[in-house]
């Protein structure tokens, strides 16, 4: 009797690794625990036994039902993990359909380069704020050493809200400048701070120029900036944005409002300095304008110029979108165009 | 400013390639911004020696001419009417690359068969070689140019283009750059000698000077020069004229413009005997006088134009152009030379009123020193007497009213190292700065005294004399290292700028593209948002607008959304949901205008893309309104929705949004005249937030409710109300309910089921409470409460 329900054990146990399919295992099941099976009946029969027999053979009756009973738990499970995609047979779902779409919103390009300007900024120190757009001719100009009839005002052809003669004229400014002047009349050094903001010019609009512009200004006064605190400063702006294998270049340039000037330019990344039509054959695209703080310009915000120093910058902010992204027309900005904005 | 290289090379003798002298100019702050190459394109073409010309056999114009060219010998047809045998002219063989006459542009020169006879060559015109426009008649070249040279050895030239900065008139010369060069590459400057030994009458006997206000002229230098021959001038002094960007004119004419080139200063020529009364006075111009300039254009002048006149008339316009009444002809045989300078605010005003600028007054206008006049004069009367042949008269004729003082700047011991961070020896300070011109008059421990060179008048300080100090040693040699990061800033609060990043955000986020769009907008477009043609706020208005669209500082920005909306609208048939978050300006007085941060919002058309997933939806009121919920749910702000008033919202699908009271934002359809006008879609809705009020709206701190540990219950309810009954007045009276934790309105039904003149509102009720679990009798109880609170105030009823 023993060896029978053996060799019965070791065939089912067999016979359920076979198994494909749920309805095959439930005719195993039915056939060698179910009612009727020869294991069922076993242990029916148990009962006629007599009492010492009937010990040990229900005892291995039973382990060889716990044995069947808990393979065929394990296959059971097994079977239906294996088969829960043919359950649905054909109603498989087209995975390749486009999905419910969540409506994607965009922030200007313009936008995300002030932001990332900022933010590179914001990482050494400076703080972010604003300024306003309708200047006065003195903030614009005049207190950053452009008096009425300078030469320099060539260099920023102005719209104006009232006559350009007027001393206290209205202007759209045409720099974040005249932030400069706004911040260190109201603090005091030490000072480090960051202007994004639209800035204006009276200015034919074509492929490369637009009179409405963006640019981000900068200022760092204490009492022991240097001109290589400029440089290493804006340096690492240069290659933060533009990559950290960027040739960078810093020229003398002139601007009244600093002394000494310069220009920051970075390698062209077309031709690599070879020349080319990007940089117009120099080899370097001009990125920023900056230098130390003019002494008359600290002193007429009541800094004293022989105890502090400082530096400031301006960028203009569609030229590096411009180059960054290699876009061909400065007016798709403004444009609104959806083409051009879904792109970024 | 044209700078040709063997004209600078003779001032400042040195082996530099012009990439190199550019490139360190740069650097210097003297932007070379192209480097030019004449004749680098000039190869087969060479100085040939024309031995014979002969009449075309078939063409009357044409002739056959034989140029010699060293080695050989060639006959080629022309059509050019100067040409003779004996002249030297440049002669180009079959592959050379000429511009071609016609087309304008570069081409291979071939054989070529003209009226029946081979052509194998070219006599050029300046226009083949790329020299000018002129194609009339060919190039002769001086008698004393060497046959069969390539003509680029005898006339190619290096040309670096200069973009200066204002502060810099001193480099507006070749003698300035020189002096640049001399000083970056070390090399030693060899400026003409000037001296003038006049041989005639003295000055003083032929002419006066008189100065009206010496504030408007600082100095005026005037000589005489008798027995001009009028002609051209030499070729030499052609060719520098015409590689700096200049048109040869005449012999004296050149002189003039030569010198103002080598020195920058300008000067003027007079033809002496056209001058009234041996007089010059420099005056205003009277009110209403009219003046006919060189360019033989009739001017009306006043008092704010600087003139130079003779005993009855303006005779030129100081430092800006002379005049057609005393220009120097062919009759003339003795000039008055003036070198003078005036003050570069009245000539900046002087160029602006007449709408005039020239090569004079763009260098009076940077403001130049008033030696420069004296040194011009002479060296420009040596010129004369040697090119022209003039006798000039005794002296120079000098009227300088006040002069100019010598300038000294201090520069304290450290200086240098405190602006630059550099570590610069003193005798290196003193070497590069007397490179520069610089005399270094007394110094010390603590400081030294340096007399700036007159030439150099943007220097006035000591940053100045650092950055000189610098930009010679080189910008490119200052040290970089890791920044230096200086934490300590004072610290101003966070303001506008952080909110507005993070509503801009919040909006992308919502799904909405960003937009930015033009300040300045057409008075029309503002007029077009309120259907009654009404403007709420008189705009600020541009005193020098570019054109009537950029006239007016924009009080709203709706204009320019709506106008993105339809320009896209042509283009493509999207759900369009987009944002401007900008300013708008609203004037106060002569004071500068409040800008007002502003977000305006735009949507319109469907409410997705065409999809397999369900139908069109067109965009409605509570879409609009839903993404403003949702903005103002992200602010943490708890506003009320009111019926609104807004003129150019659709009047019963317009709502105010109310916080405290005030008014935050508005939200509803676009009307449907505006709709019209800015053609866009009918179904176009907004919103428009004060971004300003709602920042200070926003609560500081989130108030925290401790989480219920007990199990909720839900419960639906339908109630009956008369249709004027706003939803907000049943949401109040719920919320009034401490053990209803949430209600969600699911349903709102009009129609057969219910009265005439009523609505049901479906609202899932959620029972809840923080300190024990609710009974069903509880929950009862609670909600016969909340009906009967609805029917005494609203009238509501339980839908049956």
């Amino acid at each position: 009797m023993a060896d029978e329900l053996d060799v019965l054990e070791s065939a089912a146990l067999a016979e359920l690794r076979e198994l494909q399919t749920l309805s095959q295992l439930e005719a195993w099941r039915v056939r060698y625990l179910g009612k009727k099976s020869t294991l069922t009946s076993a242990l029916r029969a148990l009962s006629a036994l007599p009492p010492e027999q009937r010990r040990t053979a229900g005892a291995h009756s039973n382990a060889v039902k716990a044995s069947l009973q808990s393979e065929y738990e394990a296959r059971k499970q097994e079977l239906s993990l294996s088969t829960i995609g043919e359950s649905i047979g054909g109603a498989c779902l087209d995975v390749t359909l486009p999905g419910r779409a969540l409506p994607i919103g965009r922030l200007h390009p313009i936008t995300q380069v002030i932001q990332e300007i900022c933010s590179v900024f914001a990482r050494m120190g400076f703080q972010v704020i604003d300024g306003p757009e309708v200047e006065w001719d003195y903030y614009n100009f005049e207190a950053l050493n452009i008096p009425q009839d300078h030469p320099a005002r060539d260099m920023f052809a102005t719209l104006w809200l009232d006559s350009s003669e007027d001393r206290n004229a209205r202007l759209l400014r045409t720099h974040t400048s005249p932030m400069q002047i706004r911040i260190m009349e109201e603090h005091r050094p030490p000072l480090r701070f960051v202007v994004p903001g639209r800035t204006y010019r009276y200015e034919a609009t074509d492929a490369t120029h637009d009179w409405m512009f963006h640019q981000v200004e900068g200022l760092a006064v204490d009492s022991d900036i240097t001109l290589r605190d400029l440089k290493e400063t804006l340096f690492e702006f240069c290659r933060s944005i533009f990559g950290r294998d960027t040739g960078v270049r810093f020229r003398c340039d002139y601007f009244p409002f600093v002394e000494p000037g310069g220009e920051i330019a970075i390698e062209c990344f077309q031709c690599r300095g070879g020349g080319c039509r990007l940089c117009g054959s120099t080899g370097w695209l001009e990125i920023l304008g900056t230098g130390m703080v003019h002494p008359d310009v600290l002193a007429r915000c009541g800094i004293d110029p022989s105890v502090y120093s400082g530096f400031a910058f301006g960028m203009g902010v569609e030229r590096i979108t411009i180059l960054r992204y290699g876009v061909d027309d400065i007016r798709h900005f403004y444009s609104g165009d959806f083409r051009f904005l879904r792109q970024f | 400013m044209r700078v040709p290289l063997k004209w600078l090379l003779e001032y400042v003798p040195g082996d530099w390639t012009a990439e190199f002298i550019a490139e360190r100019l740069t650097l210097a702050g003297i932007e070379v911004g192209a480097i030019e190459r004449i004749g680098q394109t000039w190869n087969d073409v060479c100085v040939g020696y024309v031995t014979d010309v002969q009449p075309h056999p078939n063409a009357d114009r044409l002739r056959l001419v034989t140029v010699d060219c060293g080695t050989s010998s060639s006959t080629v047809v022309c059509g050019a009417p100067n040409v003779a045998t004996g002249q030297r002219v440049a002669f180009a063989r079959v592959g050379a690359l000429l511009i071609d006459g016609h087309s304008g542009k570069p081409a291979s020169l071939k054989p070529a068969k003209i009226r029946g006879v081979l052509s194998e060559g070219m006599v050029c015109s300046e226009k083949e070689l790329g020299l000018s426009e002129d194609h009339t008649s060919t190039i002769e070249l001086p008698q004393d140019a060497p046959i069969g040279l390539p003509l680029a050895d005898y006339m190619g030239e290096v040309v670096l283009e200069l973009e200066l900065t204002p502060n810099r008139p001193d480099c507006l010369s070749i003698i300035g750059v020189a002096r640049e060069v001399a000083a970056l590459l070390g090399g030693a400057l060899r400026l003409p000698e000037v001296s003038l030994e006049g041989q005639g009458e003295s000055v003083k006997d032929m002419v006066t000077v008189s100065i009206e206000d010496g504030d408007d002229c600082h100095r005026y230098c005037a000589t005489v020069v008798k027995g001009i021959k009028l002609g051209p001038s030499p070729s030499w002094m052609q060719e520098r004229l015409k590689a700096s960007g200049m048109r040869p004119i005449s012999n004296v004419v050149d002189i003039t413009n030569y010198v103002m080139l080598e020195y920058g200063q300008p000067l003027h020529a007079f033809d002496y005997d056209t001058l009234s009364g041996r007089k010059i006075v420099v005056r205003r111009a009277r009110e209403g006088e009219v003046f006919r300039t060189l360019d033989d254009v009739e001017r009306r002048l006043g008092p704010g134009v600087l003139v130079i006149a003779d005993g009855e008339r303006p005779v030129g316009i100081a430092g800006i152009m002379g005049g057609s009444n005393t220009e120097v002809s062919e009759s003339t045989s003795t000039i008055l030379l003036e070198a003078a300078n005036f003050d570069r605010a009245v000539i900046r005003r002087g160029c602006a009123t007449l709408g005039l600028r020239t090569e004079a007054s763009l260098r009076f206008d940077k403001g130049l020193h008033p030696d420069f006049a004296y040194t011009a004069v002479q060296r420009a009367t040596m010129l004369l007497a040697e090119i022209c042949g003039g006798v000039p008269a005794r002296e120079v004729y000098d009227a300088y009213p006040a002069c100019a003082e010598d300038r000294v700047v201090t520069l304290p011991a450290g200086e240098v190292k405190r602006l630059s961070g550099m570590d610069i020896p003193g005798d290196e300070v003193n070497r590069v700065l007397e490179s520069l011109g610089f005399v270094q008059t007394r110094g010390d421990d603590f400081e030294t005294c340096f007399l700036v060179p007159y030439w150099r008048g943007d220097v006035v300080g000591p940053a100045d004399l650092v950055e000189d100090v610098i930009r010679v040693m080189g910008y490119d040699h200052i040290p970089v290292g890791t920044p230096r990061f200086t934490t300590a800033t004072v610290m101003v609060p966070a303001d506008l700028w952080e909110f507005k990043s993070r509503l801009r955000q919040l909006m992308a986020g919502a799904g909405f593209q960003e937009l930015l769009t033009y300040s300045l907008s057409s008075r029309e477009n503002l007029v077009l948002l309120s259907p009654d043609a009404s403007l709420a706020h008189e705009p600020l208005t541009i005193a020098n607008p570019m054109s009537r669209e950029m006239e007016c500082l924009r009080t709203s920005l709706r204009a320019s959304v709506l106008d993105v909306v339809a320009r896209n609208r042509r283009r493509e048939h999207g759900p369009v949901r987009v944002f401007e978050l900008s300013r708008v300006y609203f004037p106060r007085g002569k004071d500068l205008p409040v800008e007002a941060e502003t977000l305006c919002a735009v949507l319109s058309g469907y409410s997705e893309e065409v999809s397999w997933h369900h139908g069109e939806r067109p965009m409605d009121f509570y879409d609009a309104k839903g993404a403003l919920e949702y903005l103002l749910a992200k602010c943490g702000v708890s506003a009320g929705f009111i019926p609104g008033d807004d003129v150019g919202l659709f009047p019963g699908r317009r709502a105010d949004v109310i916080v405290d009271g005030e008014k935050l934002a508005v939200v509803g359809q676009i009307h449907p005249a505006v709709a019209r006008s800015f053609e866009v879609d009918a179904h176009t809705l907004l919103f428009e937030i004060d971004v300003a009020k709602l920042m200070a709206c926003m609560s500081g701190i989130v108030e925290y409710a401790p989480l219920s540990r007990f199990p909720y219950s839900e419960r639906d309810l339908a109630i009956v109300v008369d249709n004027d009954v706003p939803y907000a007045r049943v949401a109040e009276i719920i919320g009034g309910f401490d053990l209803v934790s949430r209600a969600s309105l699911f349903d709102v039904y009009r129609g057969e089921q219910i009265p005439p003149g009523k609505k049901s509102f479906a609202i899932r009720l959620v029972f809840q409470a923080s300190d024990r679990t609710l009974t069903d009798a509880e929950i009862n109880k609670v909600q016969q409460k909340l009906l009967s609170k609805l029917e005494s105030s609203v009238g509501a009823t339980l839908r049956s």
